[in-house]
Protein backbone atom coordinates (compact mmCIF):
# COMPACT_ATOMS: atom_id res chain seq x y z
CA UNK A 1 0.00 0.00 0.00
CA UNK A 2 2.54 2.56 1.20
CA UNK A 3 5.22 1.38 -1.55
CA UNK A 4 2.40 1.79 -4.54
CA UNK A 5 1.98 5.74 -3.18
CA UNK A 6 5.06 7.09 -5.45
CA UNK A 7 3.90 5.44 -8.70
CA UNK A 8 0.29 6.90 -7.50
CA UNK A 9 1.28 10.32 -7.25
CA UNK A 10 3.62 10.53 -10.05
CA UNK A 11 0.77 9.39 -12.05
CA UNK A 12 -1.83 12.04 -10.50
CA UNK A 13 0.66 14.50 -12.75
CA UNK A 14 -0.42 13.01 -15.76
CA UNK A 15 -4.10 13.51 -14.25
CA UNK A 16 -3.52 16.70 -13.53
CA UNK A 17 -2.02 17.58 -16.67
CA UNK A 18 -4.92 15.94 -18.47
CA UNK A 19 -7.69 18.15 -16.09
CA UNK A 20 -5.77 21.63 -16.66
CA UNK A 21 -5.00 21.47 -20.79
CA UNK A 22 -8.78 20.38 -21.03
CA UNK A 23 -10.00 22.87 -18.48
CA UNK A 24 -8.20 25.47 -20.75
CA UNK A 25 -9.54 24.27 -23.93
CA UNK A 26 -12.71 23.84 -22.53
CA UNK A 27 -12.97 27.12 -20.98
CA UNK A 28 -12.79 29.00 -24.51
CA UNK A 29 -14.98 26.55 -26.28
CA UNK A 30 -17.51 26.63 -23.74
CA UNK A 31 -17.48 30.89 -23.53
CA UNK A 32 -17.00 30.84 -27.53
CA UNK A 33 -20.79 28.40 -27.73
CA UNK A 34 -22.26 30.30 -25.01
CA UNK A 35 -21.85 33.25 -27.33
CA UNK A 36 -22.85 31.68 -30.30
CA UNK A 37 -25.99 30.51 -28.44
CA UNK A 38 -27.11 34.27 -27.59
CA UNK A 39 -26.61 35.13 -31.14
CA UNK A 40 -30.27 35.95 -33.04
CA UNK A 41 -29.53 33.98 -36.55
CA UNK A 42 -31.07 30.75 -35.86
CA UNK A 43 -29.13 28.67 -37.38
CA UNK A 44 -25.88 30.14 -35.55
CA UNK A 45 -28.34 29.24 -32.72
CA UNK A 46 -29.12 25.97 -33.52
CA UNK A 47 -25.27 24.82 -34.42
CA UNK A 48 -24.12 25.40 -30.79
CA UNK A 49 -27.35 23.82 -29.35
CA UNK A 50 -26.69 20.91 -31.16
CA UNK A 51 -22.71 20.66 -30.24
CA UNK A 52 -24.16 21.12 -26.34
CA UNK A 53 -26.99 18.99 -26.80
CA UNK A 54 -24.42 15.83 -28.40
CA UNK A 55 -22.07 16.17 -25.98
CA UNK A 56 -24.01 16.25 -22.83
CA UNK A 57 -26.60 13.50 -24.38
CA UNK A 58 -23.29 11.20 -25.03
CA UNK A 59 -21.26 9.24 -22.04
CA UNK A 60 -17.99 10.93 -22.04
CA UNK A 61 -16.70 6.93 -22.55
CA UNK A 62 -18.84 6.54 -25.94
CA UNK A 63 -17.08 9.75 -26.65
CA UNK A 64 -13.33 9.55 -26.13
CA UNK A 65 -13.59 6.05 -28.07
CA UNK A 66 -15.19 7.62 -30.88
CA UNK A 67 -12.54 9.83 -31.14
CA UNK A 68 -9.44 7.64 -29.86
CA UNK A 69 -10.64 4.34 -31.66
CA UNK A 70 -13.32 5.12 -34.11
CA UNK A 71 -11.74 7.77 -36.09
CA UNK A 72 -8.43 5.89 -36.02
CA UNK A 73 -10.71 3.36 -38.18
CA UNK A 74 -11.10 5.53 -41.26
CA UNK A 75 -8.18 4.78 -43.77
CA UNK A 76 -8.83 8.80 -45.46
CA UNK A 77 -8.47 10.35 -42.07
CA UNK A 78 -5.23 8.82 -41.43
CA UNK A 79 -3.82 10.32 -44.60
CA UNK A 80 -4.48 13.97 -43.57
CA UNK A 81 -2.20 15.96 -41.53
CA UNK A 82 -4.56 15.91 -38.42
CA UNK A 83 -3.78 12.35 -37.61
CA UNK A 84 -0.26 13.32 -36.02
CA UNK A 85 -2.32 15.26 -33.39
CA UNK A 86 -5.00 12.01 -33.60
CA UNK A 87 -2.12 9.32 -33.39
CA UNK A 88 -1.51 10.37 -29.97
CA UNK A 89 -3.34 9.00 -26.99
CA UNK A 90 -3.21 11.98 -25.00
CA UNK A 91 -4.17 14.90 -27.57
CA UNK A 92 -7.36 12.08 -27.79
CA UNK A 93 -8.11 12.56 -24.75
CA UNK A 94 -7.88 15.97 -24.23
CA UNK A 95 -9.69 16.73 -27.13
CA UNK A 96 -12.68 14.26 -26.13
CA UNK A 97 -12.07 16.05 -22.75
CA UNK A 98 -11.88 19.27 -23.59
CA UNK A 99 -15.12 18.89 -26.34
CA UNK A 100 -17.20 17.67 -23.25
CA UNK A 101 -16.41 20.23 -20.25
CA UNK A 102 -16.79 22.98 -23.34
CA UNK A 103 -20.54 22.14 -23.83
CA UNK A 104 -21.39 21.73 -19.96
CA UNK A 105 -19.40 25.19 -19.98
CA UNK A 106 -21.26 26.67 -22.66
CA UNK A 107 -24.46 26.04 -20.52
CA UNK A 108 -23.25 27.19 -17.56
CA UNK A 109 -22.08 30.42 -19.28
CA UNK A 110 -24.92 30.72 -21.32
CA UNK A 111 -27.38 30.53 -18.20
CA UNK A 112 -25.25 32.78 -16.76
CA UNK A 113 -25.56 35.44 -19.23
CA UNK A 114 -29.26 35.15 -19.47
CA UNK A 115 -29.55 36.08 -15.57
CA UNK A 116 -27.89 38.99 -15.70
CA UNK A 117 -30.03 41.72 -14.95
CA UNK A 118 -31.08 44.25 -17.22
CA UNK A 119 -30.16 47.03 -14.97
CA UNK A 120 -26.43 46.58 -14.63
CA UNK A 121 -26.34 46.53 -18.77
CA UNK A 122 -28.74 49.78 -18.52
CA UNK A 123 -26.58 51.70 -16.27
CA UNK A 124 -23.59 51.10 -18.68
CA UNK A 125 -25.62 52.21 -22.03
CA UNK A 126 -26.99 55.64 -19.46
CA UNK A 127 -23.41 56.46 -18.83
CA UNK A 128 -22.57 56.23 -22.59
CA UNK A 129 -20.37 52.95 -22.85
CA UNK A 130 -20.80 50.84 -26.21
CA UNK A 131 -22.09 47.77 -26.31
CA UNK A 132 -18.64 46.20 -26.94
CA UNK A 133 -17.29 47.51 -24.08
CA UNK A 134 -20.64 46.52 -22.24
CA UNK A 135 -20.06 43.00 -23.51
CA UNK A 136 -16.30 42.48 -22.11
CA UNK A 137 -16.41 44.78 -19.26
CA UNK A 138 -19.50 43.93 -17.58
CA UNK A 139 -21.07 40.77 -19.22
CA UNK A 140 -18.77 38.46 -18.94
CA UNK A 141 -17.00 39.40 -16.02
CA UNK A 142 -20.78 39.62 -14.46
CA UNK A 143 -22.00 36.25 -15.79
CA UNK A 144 -18.32 34.40 -15.13
CA UNK A 145 -18.66 35.25 -11.31
CA UNK A 146 -22.40 34.23 -11.73
CA UNK A 147 -21.24 30.96 -12.70
CA UNK A 148 -18.64 30.36 -10.29
CA UNK A 149 -20.67 27.83 -8.35
CA UNK A 150 -22.03 25.54 -11.53
CA UNK A 151 -18.58 25.63 -12.68
CA UNK A 152 -16.47 24.67 -9.42
CA UNK A 153 -18.98 21.63 -9.93
CA UNK A 154 -18.00 21.02 -13.36
CA UNK A 155 -13.94 20.70 -13.03
CA UNK A 156 -14.89 18.25 -10.26
CA UNK A 157 -16.59 16.10 -12.55
CA UNK A 158 -13.82 16.43 -14.70
CA UNK A 159 -11.20 15.94 -12.66
CA UNK A 160 -12.80 12.26 -12.18
CA UNK A 161 -14.04 12.30 -15.77
CA UNK A 162 -9.94 12.00 -16.29
CA UNK A 163 -10.49 8.42 -15.23
CA UNK A 164 -11.42 7.59 -18.64
CA UNK A 165 -7.89 8.49 -19.71
CA UNK A 166 -6.99 4.66 -19.16
CA UNK A 167 -9.18 3.40 -21.52
CA UNK A 168 -7.11 5.26 -24.30
CA UNK A 169 -3.59 3.47 -22.78
CA UNK A 170 -2.94 6.58 -21.02
CA UNK A 171 -1.29 5.85 -17.31
CA UNK A 172 -3.35 8.36 -15.66
CA UNK A 173 -4.02 8.13 -11.72
CA UNK A 174 -6.33 5.03 -12.48
CA UNK A 175 -4.32 3.65 -15.33
CA UNK A 176 -1.48 3.00 -13.04
CA UNK A 177 -3.89 1.95 -9.78
CA UNK A 178 -5.27 -0.40 -12.57
CA UNK A 179 -2.00 -1.23 -13.81
CA UNK A 180 -0.40 -2.38 -9.56
CA UNK A 181 -3.21 -4.16 -8.61
CA UNK A 182 -2.86 -6.76 -12.12
CA UNK A 183 0.80 -7.11 -10.90
CA UNK A 184 -0.42 -7.28 -6.95
CA UNK A 185 -3.87 -8.45 -6.61
CA UNK A 186 -4.91 -6.10 -4.26
CA UNK A 187 -7.58 -4.20 -5.60
CA UNK A 188 -9.10 -2.88 -2.26
CA UNK A 189 -5.91 -1.05 -1.01
CA UNK A 190 -4.53 0.35 -4.01
CA UNK A 191 -8.14 1.18 -5.09
CA UNK A 192 -8.46 3.35 -1.32
CA UNK A 193 -5.24 5.15 -1.96
CA UNK A 194 -6.36 6.26 -5.15
CA UNK A 195 -9.63 7.17 -4.19
CA UNK A 196 -8.09 9.45 -1.78
CA UNK A 197 -5.93 11.34 -3.63
CA UNK A 198 -9.24 12.25 -5.85
CA UNK A 199 -11.18 13.27 -2.93
CA UNK A 200 -7.52 15.27 -1.68
CA UNK A 201 -7.80 16.95 -5.59
CA UNK A 202 -11.89 17.87 -4.99
CA UNK A 203 -11.44 19.31 -1.45
CA UNK A 204 -8.49 21.92 -3.16
CA UNK A 205 -10.56 22.09 -6.11
CA UNK A 206 -13.29 23.02 -3.67
CA UNK A 207 -11.85 25.33 -1.84
CA UNK A 208 -10.33 26.99 -4.39
CA UNK A 209 -13.93 27.76 -5.26
CA UNK A 210 -15.19 28.67 -2.67
CA UNK A 211 -12.25 31.92 -2.05
CA UNK A 212 -12.88 33.13 -5.48
CA UNK A 213 -16.51 33.29 -4.80
CA UNK A 214 -16.00 35.07 -1.25
CA UNK A 215 -13.30 37.29 -3.58
CA UNK A 216 -15.77 38.43 -6.06
CA UNK A 217 -19.14 38.20 -3.96
CA UNK A 218 -21.29 41.04 -4.96
CA UNK A 219 -21.67 42.03 -1.37
CA UNK B 1 -52.00 -6.29 7.19
CA UNK B 2 -49.21 -6.14 9.06
CA UNK B 3 -48.99 -9.94 8.73
CA UNK B 4 -49.37 -10.05 5.03
CA UNK B 5 -46.42 -7.82 4.98
CA UNK B 6 -44.22 -10.38 7.21
CA UNK B 7 -45.22 -13.02 5.39
CA UNK B 8 -44.26 -12.13 1.99
CA UNK B 9 -40.61 -10.22 3.35
CA UNK B 10 -40.32 -13.91 4.85
CA UNK B 11 -41.70 -15.77 1.68
CA UNK B 12 -39.16 -13.88 0.13
CA UNK B 13 -36.06 -14.54 2.14
CA UNK B 14 -36.59 -18.51 2.00
CA UNK B 15 -37.12 -18.34 -1.46
CA UNK B 16 -33.35 -16.78 -1.71
CA UNK B 17 -31.66 -19.35 0.86
CA UNK B 18 -33.65 -22.37 -1.39
CA UNK B 19 -32.31 -20.92 -4.52
CA UNK B 20 -28.97 -20.25 -2.94
CA UNK B 21 -28.52 -23.66 -1.91
CA UNK B 22 -29.80 -25.17 -5.10
CA UNK B 23 -26.86 -22.94 -6.85
CA UNK B 24 -23.94 -24.32 -3.99
CA UNK B 25 -23.23 -27.51 -6.18
CA UNK B 26 -22.35 -25.55 -8.96
CA UNK B 27 -18.85 -24.93 -9.82
CA UNK B 28 -18.21 -21.34 -11.65
CA UNK B 29 -15.52 -20.66 -14.00
CA UNK B 30 -14.19 -17.57 -15.15
CA UNK B 31 -13.25 -16.48 -18.45
CA UNK B 32 -12.39 -12.95 -20.54
CA UNK B 33 -14.55 -13.67 -23.48
CA UNK B 34 -12.44 -11.35 -25.86
CA UNK B 35 -9.17 -13.28 -26.62
CA UNK B 36 -10.35 -15.52 -29.80
CA UNK B 37 -9.58 -17.68 -30.32
CA UNK B 38 -8.91 -18.70 -26.44
CA UNK B 39 -12.39 -17.66 -25.34
CA UNK B 40 -14.61 -14.95 -27.54
CA UNK B 41 -18.26 -14.88 -28.01
CA UNK B 42 -20.05 -15.01 -30.76
CA UNK B 43 -22.24 -12.79 -32.77
CA UNK B 44 -25.21 -13.38 -30.06
CA UNK B 45 -23.44 -12.59 -27.15
CA UNK B 46 -22.68 -16.62 -26.62
CA UNK B 47 -19.31 -17.71 -24.94
CA UNK B 48 -17.40 -19.88 -27.15
CA UNK B 49 -13.63 -20.65 -28.03
CA UNK B 50 -11.51 -23.67 -26.33
CA UNK B 51 -11.69 -22.65 -23.21
CA UNK B 52 -15.53 -22.80 -23.31
CA UNK B 53 -16.01 -26.12 -25.20
CA UNK B 54 -12.54 -27.72 -22.82
CA UNK B 55 -14.76 -25.97 -19.53
CA UNK B 56 -17.98 -27.87 -20.06
CA UNK B 57 -16.04 -31.04 -20.90
CA UNK B 58 -13.73 -30.61 -18.03
CA UNK B 59 -17.03 -30.50 -15.55
CA UNK B 60 -18.55 -33.65 -17.35
CA UNK B 61 -15.47 -35.38 -15.82
CA UNK B 62 -15.56 -33.87 -13.11
CA UNK B 63 -19.23 -34.86 -12.64
CA UNK B 64 -20.26 -31.37 -11.21
CA UNK B 65 -22.65 -28.34 -12.52
CA UNK B 66 -20.98 -25.70 -14.34
CA UNK B 67 -21.88 -22.06 -14.85
CA UNK B 68 -19.31 -19.86 -17.01
CA UNK B 69 -18.66 -16.43 -15.86
CA UNK B 70 -17.43 -13.36 -17.62
CA UNK B 71 -15.00 -11.21 -16.38
CA UNK B 72 -12.65 -8.45 -17.65
CA UNK B 73 -8.88 -9.16 -18.16
CA UNK B 74 -7.21 -6.72 -15.41
CA UNK B 75 -9.50 -7.46 -13.06
CA UNK B 76 -9.41 -11.96 -12.77
CA UNK B 77 -7.28 -12.97 -10.24
CA UNK B 78 -9.13 -10.50 -7.83
CA UNK B 79 -12.16 -11.64 -9.41
CA UNK B 80 -10.86 -15.60 -8.38
CA UNK B 81 -9.78 -14.36 -5.09
CA UNK B 82 -12.97 -12.39 -3.90
CA UNK B 83 -15.02 -15.67 -4.78
CA UNK B 84 -16.79 -14.12 -7.84
CA UNK B 85 -16.08 -17.53 -9.60
CA UNK B 86 -14.20 -20.85 -8.54
CA UNK B 87 -12.08 -21.18 -11.24
CA UNK B 88 -10.19 -19.08 -14.04
CA UNK B 89 -10.28 -20.45 -17.91
CA UNK B 90 -8.61 -17.47 -19.69
CA UNK B 91 -6.18 -18.74 -21.86
CA UNK B 92 -4.06 -17.81 -18.31
CA UNK B 93 -0.36 -18.88 -18.67
CA UNK B 94 1.35 -20.30 -15.40
CA UNK B 95 4.18 -18.13 -14.24
CA UNK B 96 6.03 -17.81 -10.92
CA UNK B 97 4.62 -14.33 -10.74
CA UNK B 98 0.64 -15.43 -10.60
CA UNK B 99 1.47 -18.58 -8.80
CA UNK B 100 2.05 -16.29 -5.84
CA UNK B 101 -1.40 -15.36 -5.58
CA UNK B 102 -3.15 -18.43 -6.82
CA UNK B 103 -2.65 -21.75 -7.98
CA UNK B 104 -3.04 -23.47 -11.23
CA UNK B 105 -3.84 -26.83 -12.39
CA UNK B 106 -1.66 -28.79 -14.85
CA UNK B 107 -1.27 -27.19 -18.27
CA UNK B 108 -4.17 -28.36 -20.66
CA UNK B 109 -2.73 -26.03 -23.36
CA UNK B 110 0.23 -24.40 -24.80
CA UNK B 111 1.04 -22.23 -27.50
CA UNK B 112 3.90 -19.61 -28.87
CA UNK B 113 3.44 -16.28 -28.91
CA UNK B 114 4.72 -13.64 -31.54
CA UNK B 115 5.59 -10.00 -32.55
CA UNK B 116 3.26 -8.60 -35.30
CA UNK B 117 3.45 -5.84 -37.56
CA UNK B 118 1.40 -4.30 -40.41
CA UNK B 119 2.56 -5.36 -44.04
CA UNK B 120 5.05 -3.15 -45.40
CA UNK B 121 6.29 -2.30 -42.06
CA UNK B 122 10.56 -1.67 -41.31
CA UNK B 123 10.36 -4.26 -38.47
CA UNK B 124 9.62 -7.20 -41.43
CA UNK B 125 12.45 -9.90 -42.44
CA UNK B 126 13.87 -9.45 -39.23
CA UNK B 127 17.03 -12.14 -39.56
CA UNK B 128 15.99 -14.30 -36.27
CA UNK B 129 15.62 -18.45 -35.74
CA UNK B 130 12.39 -19.45 -36.08
CA UNK B 131 11.35 -19.65 -32.21
CA UNK B 132 13.00 -18.99 -28.98
CA UNK B 133 12.49 -20.65 -26.26
CA UNK B 134 13.80 -18.46 -22.97
CA UNK B 135 14.12 -20.93 -20.48
CA UNK B 136 17.71 -21.71 -21.34
CA UNK B 137 19.46 -18.56 -22.44
CA UNK B 138 21.66 -20.00 -24.81
CA UNK B 139 23.88 -18.33 -27.39
CA UNK B 140 21.46 -18.56 -30.39
CA UNK B 141 18.21 -17.53 -28.28
CA UNK B 142 20.89 -14.16 -26.97
CA UNK B 143 21.65 -13.66 -30.64
CA UNK B 144 18.46 -13.12 -31.27
CA UNK B 145 17.50 -11.14 -28.36
CA UNK B 146 20.23 -8.79 -29.43
CA UNK B 147 18.56 -8.58 -32.89
CA UNK B 148 15.51 -7.63 -31.22
CA UNK B 149 16.54 -5.47 -28.90
CA UNK B 150 18.24 -3.18 -31.96
CA UNK B 151 15.10 -3.65 -33.87
CA UNK B 152 12.85 -2.76 -31.31
CA UNK B 153 14.69 0.31 -29.99
CA UNK B 154 12.47 3.49 -29.54
CA UNK B 155 9.24 1.66 -31.32
CA UNK B 156 6.07 1.64 -29.88
CA UNK B 157 4.50 -1.81 -28.64
CA UNK B 158 1.06 -2.55 -28.01
CA UNK B 159 0.65 -5.91 -25.64
CA UNK B 160 -2.72 -6.63 -23.51
CA UNK B 161 -2.49 -5.52 -20.16
CA UNK B 162 -1.12 -7.65 -17.22
CA UNK B 163 -0.40 -10.12 -19.30
CA UNK B 164 2.86 -12.55 -19.92
CA UNK B 165 3.79 -10.17 -22.79
CA UNK B 166 4.10 -7.02 -20.85
CA UNK B 167 5.98 -8.27 -18.58
CA UNK B 168 8.33 -9.85 -21.37
CA UNK B 169 8.51 -6.39 -22.85
CA UNK B 170 9.11 -5.37 -19.41
CA UNK B 171 11.65 -7.34 -18.39
CA UNK B 172 14.70 -5.92 -20.41
CA UNK B 173 15.37 -8.65 -22.53
CA UNK B 174 14.80 -6.44 -25.57
CA UNK B 175 15.68 -3.37 -23.99
CA UNK B 176 14.27 -0.41 -23.65
CA UNK B 177 10.85 -0.37 -25.53
CA UNK B 178 7.73 2.09 -25.37
CA UNK B 179 5.13 -0.30 -24.08
CA UNK B 180 1.63 0.60 -24.81
CA UNK B 181 -0.95 -1.26 -22.90
CA UNK B 182 -4.69 -1.85 -23.97
CA UNK B 183 -7.54 -3.01 -21.67
CA UNK B 184 -8.57 -5.94 -24.32
CA UNK B 185 -6.75 -7.71 -27.40
CA UNK B 186 -9.24 -6.28 -29.87
CA UNK B 187 -8.04 -3.21 -29.17
CA UNK B 188 -4.77 -3.95 -29.40
CA UNK B 189 -5.61 -5.33 -32.86
CA UNK B 190 -7.21 -2.34 -33.85
CA UNK B 191 -4.15 0.17 -32.85
CA UNK B 192 -2.05 -1.92 -34.64
CA UNK B 193 -3.79 -1.56 -38.13
CA UNK B 194 -4.60 2.12 -37.38
CA UNK B 195 -0.73 2.45 -37.51
CA UNK B 196 -0.56 3.85 -33.84
CA UNK B 197 1.69 1.05 -32.84
CA UNK B 198 5.03 -0.15 -34.31
CA UNK B 199 4.54 -3.69 -33.67
CA UNK B 200 2.35 -5.98 -31.15
CA UNK B 201 2.74 -8.60 -29.22
CA UNK B 202 0.58 -11.60 -28.34
CA UNK B 203 -0.42 -15.18 -28.59
CA UNK B 204 0.43 -15.78 -32.46
CA UNK B 205 -2.82 -17.46 -33.06
CA UNK B 206 -4.55 -13.91 -31.70
CA UNK B 207 -3.23 -12.29 -34.84
CA UNK B 208 -3.83 -14.90 -37.30
CA UNK B 209 -7.45 -15.31 -36.36
CA UNK B 210 -7.68 -10.99 -36.67
CA UNK B 211 -6.15 -10.99 -39.80
CA UNK B 212 -8.08 -13.88 -41.06
CA UNK B 213 -11.52 -12.40 -39.53
CA UNK B 214 -10.80 -8.49 -40.17
CA UNK B 215 -8.46 -9.45 -44.01
CA UNK B 216 -6.23 -6.69 -42.81
CA UNK B 217 -2.78 -7.21 -43.61
CA UNK B 218 -1.26 -8.38 -40.12
CA UNK B 219 1.72 -10.21 -40.49
CA UNK B 220 3.98 -12.34 -37.96
CA UNK B 221 7.76 -11.14 -37.86
CA UNK B 222 10.58 -12.32 -35.44
CA UNK B 223 10.94 -15.61 -33.58
CA UNK B 224 8.09 -17.24 -31.77
CA UNK B 225 8.36 -16.88 -28.12
CA UNK B 226 8.31 -19.47 -25.22
CA UNK B 227 9.54 -20.31 -21.84
CA UNK B 228 10.69 -17.61 -19.06
CA UNK B 229 8.81 -14.82 -18.93
CA UNK B 230 6.07 -16.53 -21.29
CA UNK B 231 5.47 -19.30 -18.16
CA UNK B 232 4.91 -23.24 -18.42
CA UNK B 233 1.57 -23.14 -20.57
CA UNK B 234 -1.92 -22.52 -19.89
CA UNK B 235 -3.80 -23.89 -16.36
CA UNK B 236 -6.80 -23.49 -14.93
CA UNK B 237 -6.76 -20.73 -12.18
CA UNK B 238 -7.71 -21.97 -8.31
CA UNK B 239 -7.70 -20.19 -4.95
CA UNK B 240 -4.80 -21.67 -2.80
CA UNK B 241 -7.20 -22.88 -0.42
CA UNK B 242 -9.25 -24.87 -2.70
CA UNK B 243 -7.29 -28.34 -3.07
CA UNK B 244 -10.76 -30.17 -3.35
CA UNK B 245 -10.98 -28.33 -6.76
CA UNK B 246 -7.69 -28.29 -7.69
CA UNK B 247 -7.44 -32.05 -7.63
CA UNK B 248 -10.71 -32.28 -9.53
CA UNK B 249 -9.31 -30.47 -12.44
CA UNK B 250 -6.30 -31.89 -12.48
CA UNK B 251 -7.87 -35.24 -12.81
CA UNK B 252 -10.14 -34.09 -15.15
CA UNK B 253 -7.33 -32.97 -17.28
CA UNK B 254 -5.74 -36.31 -17.12
CA UNK B 255 -9.19 -38.22 -18.43
CA UNK B 256 -9.86 -35.26 -21.23
CA UNK B 257 -5.97 -35.68 -22.26
CA UNK B 258 -6.45 -39.69 -22.38
CA UNK B 259 -9.44 -39.77 -23.83
CA UNK B 260 -8.27 -37.10 -26.66
CA UNK B 261 -11.11 -34.43 -26.21
CA UNK B 262 -8.34 -31.66 -25.57
CA UNK B 263 -6.73 -32.53 -29.23
CA UNK B 264 -9.51 -32.81 -30.56
CA UNK B 265 -11.32 -29.44 -29.35
CA UNK B 266 -7.79 -27.92 -29.81
CA UNK B 267 -7.49 -28.92 -33.26
CA UNK B 268 -11.03 -27.48 -34.03
CA UNK B 269 -10.41 -24.11 -32.61
CA UNK B 270 -6.33 -23.53 -33.14
CA UNK B 271 -6.13 -25.43 -36.43
CA UNK B 272 -3.51 -27.14 -35.01
CA UNK B 273 -2.98 -29.23 -31.54
CA UNK B 274 -2.26 -26.87 -28.90
CA UNK B 275 -2.98 -29.63 -26.37
CA UNK B 276 -0.26 -30.35 -23.49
Amino acid sequence: MITSLPKLLSATVITLKLLSLSLFFGLFIGLLFAILRLNKNIFVNKFAYGYSYVFRGTPLLVQIFIIYFGLGQIEYFRSTFLWVVFKEPYWCAIIAFALNTGAYTSEILRSAFQTIKPGIIEAGKSLGISNKVIFYKIQIPVAIRQSLPAYGNEIILMMKGTSLASTVTLMDLTGVAKYIISTTFKPIEVFIVAGGIYLFMTFIIHNLIKFLEKKYSFN
Amino acid sequence: MMNIFKKTILTVIVSFLLIGSAYAGKIKIGTEGAYPPWNSKDASGKLIGFEVELAWTLCRYIGQQCEIVEQDWDGMIPALIMRKFDAIMAGMSITAERQKAISFSQGYADEVASLAVMKGSSLEGMETSEGINLTTKTGAVKKDLKTLTGALAGKTVCVQTATIHQNFLESGDVGKVNVRTYKTQDEVNLDLAAGRCDAALAAAVAFSDYAEKSGKPVVLVGPTFSGGAFGNGVGVGIRKDDTDLLNAFNKAIDKARKNGDISRIAIKWFGFDASM
